[in-house]
């Protein structure tokens, strides 16, 4: 072994040594699981769940008394999501028509049918799936973000799939930068509204409705929506810039 | 710690080493992806199942798939060379 492996050996053992000597004492400072909670535990449950309607604490917790927190990590996700449609936009626009071409061809040949027919089948399901999780996150674990997660994966099933009408009348890229935008501006309205109807940015001022039904916790139910099709249509776009890169030879 | 958890995380360490151990990229995504799986349940053990559902839709559908896109272009660049 020579001298350099050597000292490599030894640096990276006292410096996993360490990290792990870290990790242990803070997982041993950890309150237990069974713990009594913390104050702000028990008041943020009770006000969410007898104030707000809302059976899903995790979600009367970011959709409405830390509601700006969550529009600001959607303006996250919604800036990268336009970063990198900007970027990669130049060389699509470039190579469109040996794009689209490709895309086809790549779509007939790469793909077995027993993968396009899984496909094809799961499309419904999983929509419906997506769906449910979206719009029962104030019930139940859940909500915008991770069914907006499942719907970008339902559109990327569907083209694999081959359902997509990619090379037809309808691109769906323009369909997903409207709702990309529609869904970010549709938060700030309703925190608008809150201001305008409340007094208070982001105040809840919708009719809450009977606690475990579909429609009630006001504007939870509403930003949960919102932020679904933000998610979604962020998620997909990202999917599909990323594709059209892979899709497009040399370059 | 009840039996579960501590079969949790180690499941979680397991996944985690293996990730590391794998050397070709494109596995290495479907590791990383399993190892996304373990976290999903070592969360749902701790009772945290929306941080479950937001690990497991990242872990197995975002990541995976960027990762896997990225593989591929990388891949057809290397053919036209």
């Amino acid at each position: 072994m020579s001298r350099l492996a050597r000292t490599r050996l030894v640096a990276v053992t006292v410096l996993l040594a360490g990290l792990g000597g870290l990790l242990v004492a803070a997982l041993a400072e950890q309150p237990a699981p069974d713990a009594p909670p913390p104050p702000s535990a028990k008041l943020s449950t009770s006000v969410v769940v007898h104030e707000r309607h809302a059976t899903n604490v995790v979600a009367g917790v970011t959709f409405d008394l830390r509601s700006l927190d969550t529009l600001g990590e959607e303006l996250i996700l919604f800036a990268a999501a336009g970063g990198v449609s900007l970027l990669l936009r130049g060389q699509r626009k470039e190579q469109e028509a040996a794009q689209a071409r490709e895309r086809a061809d790549a779509r007939r040949q790469e793909l077995p049918a027993a993968v396009r027919a899984t496909a094809a089948i799961l499309v419904g399901p999983l929509l419906v799936f997506g769906a449910y999780i979206v719009s029962h996150g104030q019930l139940t674990p859940g909500g915008g973000f991770q069914g907006g997660v499942i719907i970008a994966a339902v559109l990327l099933l569907a083209y694999a799939g081959g359902q997509m009408l990619a090379a037809g009348g309808l691109d769906p890229t323009k369909l997903l930068e409207a709702l990309h935008a529609l869904g970010a501006a549709a938060f700030a309205l309703v925190g608008l509204a809150g201001l305008i109807f409340g007094g208070v940015a982001l105040v809840n001022v919708v009719a809450l409705g009977v606690s475990g039904q579909l429609l009630s916790t006001g504007t939870i139910l509403i930003l949960e929506v919102v932020v679904g099709i933000e998610v979604a249509a962020a998620i997909a776009l990202i999917f599909s810039e990323l594709l059209d890169q892979a899709l497009l030879r040399g370059s | 710690m009840t039996v579960l958890q501590v079969v949790a995380l180690l499941v979680v360490a397991i996944a985690g080493t293996a990730t590391v151990a794998v050397r070709n990229p494109a596995r290495q995504v479907i590791v990383a992806s399993f190892h996304g799986l373990a976290l999903t349940i070592m969360f749902f053990v701790y009772a945290a199942p929306d941080v479950a559902l937001s690990q497991l839709t990242v872990s197995t559908i975002a990541v995976p798939i960027m990762a896997l896109l990225a593989l591929a272009k990388l891949r057809r660049q290397g053919e036209d060379e």
